[in-house]
């Protein structure tokens, strides 16, 4: 089962420059949460600080009582083990083939033998489909492997907690859903918490239980998929929806000339809320929620349209 | 980037803290012999040609200018001990530091610092293992063992290239170069030789492995570390010359004197 991760009222900034203030937010332990944010908000760097990579000027992160911000560096080495990340670029030490490099973490934190790593590595590399590619080294394999290979190394220790730095970039939209099955399949196999940075739209719409929006140095909103998928929230509906009418402008923020005029401009309507990605199965993981429940229970009518094939079950 | 004051103050602090690290980590088990072994060859396979190529002109020159100076002393017999003297204490850890720095460090700094950049290093913290421990600590031993015995075989290619000079192109006296060498020089002065040599490899090597562990901006970051880790560690190894030097000579006075 998951780990919950509290976060309270974290803040960093690099020199003078504020990178985010006064985030807090709780990732419900074995659901799935998507960080979003226009490119250079900070989203790696919020990913980093739960980990306890960079240290926060202010806050907490808290993770089974023990607050990453202020404990010691054994403590740190201790709870990271609860973590399993997949960087970027999927991180894998370029001395070793991939074989090693899964196998890396078993060699180093448990007494198994060569043979009980072996199987587990195998069953990893067999999930993220790299089967047949053990033996080659990191520099000799497509980015969309390295990002598999990352991932079969960062479940080899059964994380409670997975985050996951823009599964997306540099895939194609096809791997990309792979990828994206890979993980809601391992949610519902194992439950760890997981934290998927990124900024791809399709993903962050379909995939997630809970999304999670940084933008200008704030945390602009957090909450369930159907919550921000509903919302008005000028932010939160140009981002979703991925428009060019709204607060977000090119570089930073729109100024106050360009943004008064846009303000005869009508927004485009909400387009319908998607059903989520189903697990292999076709069942609902634990954490998930049926379509719809959460407009039920607040009494929002989902735009029109919403969940149209959200049969139960089926797919 | 706006640069304040301090920010040189800062960098010195976080590179002694980083010196710090390194020493806590040399005593923390598992020591890496595996790791350290690959680096100590590594090191010693880029520096070996370089350095023998280095120490016989380097011999040579000593040898030119000593040679030109004692004999407008008058005092030829001392050729040998001088050269010696010069070779010893001075010319062979310097030189061997300038290789170790320029050949070992820059290649230390450059694996480091791409490490970072393809967040190797950070993946390695993520997985439970600290990377000053794993990949750090061996690389100072190692730079330092190749720096010691490098010294040693700089110190002999020096003063063999000064006794060639000096016998077949000064027309020296081959019995009174060797001779003399213990007029002046003694054997503490190839202990603090060696010395030196250790010091000067340890701090190439924990300067070449901070900066590689600090490297950011992509791949200009590394060539970035990369080259200011030359540049510091060549000017901390001249104050560190310095410094053991004149304590050298407070503790072991020169012979004679």
């Amino acid at each position: 089962m998951g780990v919950e991760v509290r976060v309270e009222g974290l803040t960093k900034s690099f020199g003078s420059q504020l990178i985010w203030g006064d985030v807090s937010l709780t990732l419900p332990a074995g659901e799935i949460c998507v960080m979003l944010g226009p490119s250079g908000t900070g989203k790696s760097v919020f990913l980093k600080t739960l980990i306890g990579l960079l240290k926060p000027d202010k806050g907490h992160v808290y993770i089974e009582g023990t607050d990453i911000a202020t404990c010691s560096e054994r403590e740190l080495y201790d709870v990271r083990r609860l973590f399993g990340v997949l960087f970027q670029d999927g991180a894998m030490f370029g001395s070793m083939n991939l074989y090693d490099n899964v196998a890396f973490p078993l060699r180093e934190h448990t007494k198994k033998s060569e043979s009980d790593i072996r199987s587990i590595v195998m069953e990893k590399m067999e999930m993220v489909g790299l089967v047949g590619a053990e033996k080659k080294l990191p520099g000799e394999i497509s980015g969309g492997m390295r990002k598999r290979a990352g991932l079969a190394r960062a479940l080899v220790l059964d994380p409670q907690i997975l985050l996951v730095d823009e599964p997306d970039s540099g895939l194609d939209p096809v791997r990309t859903s792979f990828l994206n099955q890979v993980m809601i399949d391992l949610n519902e196999a194992f439950s760890p918490t997981f934290l998927i940075v990124t900024h791809d739209v399709n993903t962050a719409r379909t995939v997630p239980d809970n999304i999670g929006m940084l933008y200008h140095r704030h945390l602009a909103m957090f909450g369930p998929r159907e919550m921000l998928l509903s919302s008005e929230e000028p932010v939160v509906r140009q981002f979703l929806n991925a428009q060019m009418v709204g607060p977000i402008g090119m570089s930073e923020e729109k100024d106050a000339d360009e943004l008064a005029a846009e303000a005869g401009q009508e927004l485009p309507p909400l387009p319908p809320i998607p059903i989520q990605q189903l697990p292999s199965s076709g069942m609902l993981r634990p954490t998930q929620r049926e379509p719809g429940a959460w407009c039920r229970e607040h009494g929002i009518t989902p735009p029109p349209g919403s969940f149209a094939t959200a049969t139960v079950g089926a797919r | 980037m706006t640069v304040s004051a301090t920010a040189p103050l800062k960098q010195a602090g976080s590179l002694f803290a980083f010196a710090l690290d390194t020493g806590r980590a040399t005593f923390r088990r598992p020591f890496q012999v595996k790791e350290f072994l690959q680096q100590a060859w590594f090191v010693a396979s880029v520096t070996i040609i370089p350095t023998a190529l280095v120490a016989i002109p380097f011999g040579a020159v000593i040898a030119l200018q000593v040679g030109g100076l004692i004999k407008q002393f008058g005092a030829q017999a001392f050729t040998g001990s001088a050269a010696v003297l010069a070779v010893v204490r001075e010319a062979s850890p310097i030189a061997t530091a300038l290789l170790i720095a320029g050949a070992g460090g820059s290649a230390i700094c450059a694996d480091l610092g791409s490490r970072k950049i393809r967040e190797e290093l950070d993946a390695m913290m993520v997985l439970g293992i600290d990377p000053i421990q794993r990949l750090v600590v061996p690389r100072v031993l190692a730079t330092m063992l190749v720096a010691f015995f490098l010294n040693g075989f700089v110190s002999v290619v020096g003063v063999m290239g000064g006794y060639v000079f000096n016998v077949v192109l000064q027309d020296g006296t081959p019995g009174s170069y060797i001779a003399s060498f213990t007029a002046l020089a003694h054997l503490p002065d190839l202990w603090q030789g060696q010395a030196k040599a250790l010091v000067f490899g340890a701090i190439a090597a924990i300067v070449a492995s901070y900066k590689g562990c600090n490297a950011g901006g992509g791949p200009k970051g590394v060539g970035d570390a990369v080259n200011q880790s030359v540049v510091i560690t060549f000017m901390l190894l001249f104050v560190a010359n310095f410094s053991m030097t004149a304590i050298y000579f407070q503790l072991v006075p020169p012979k004679g004197a």
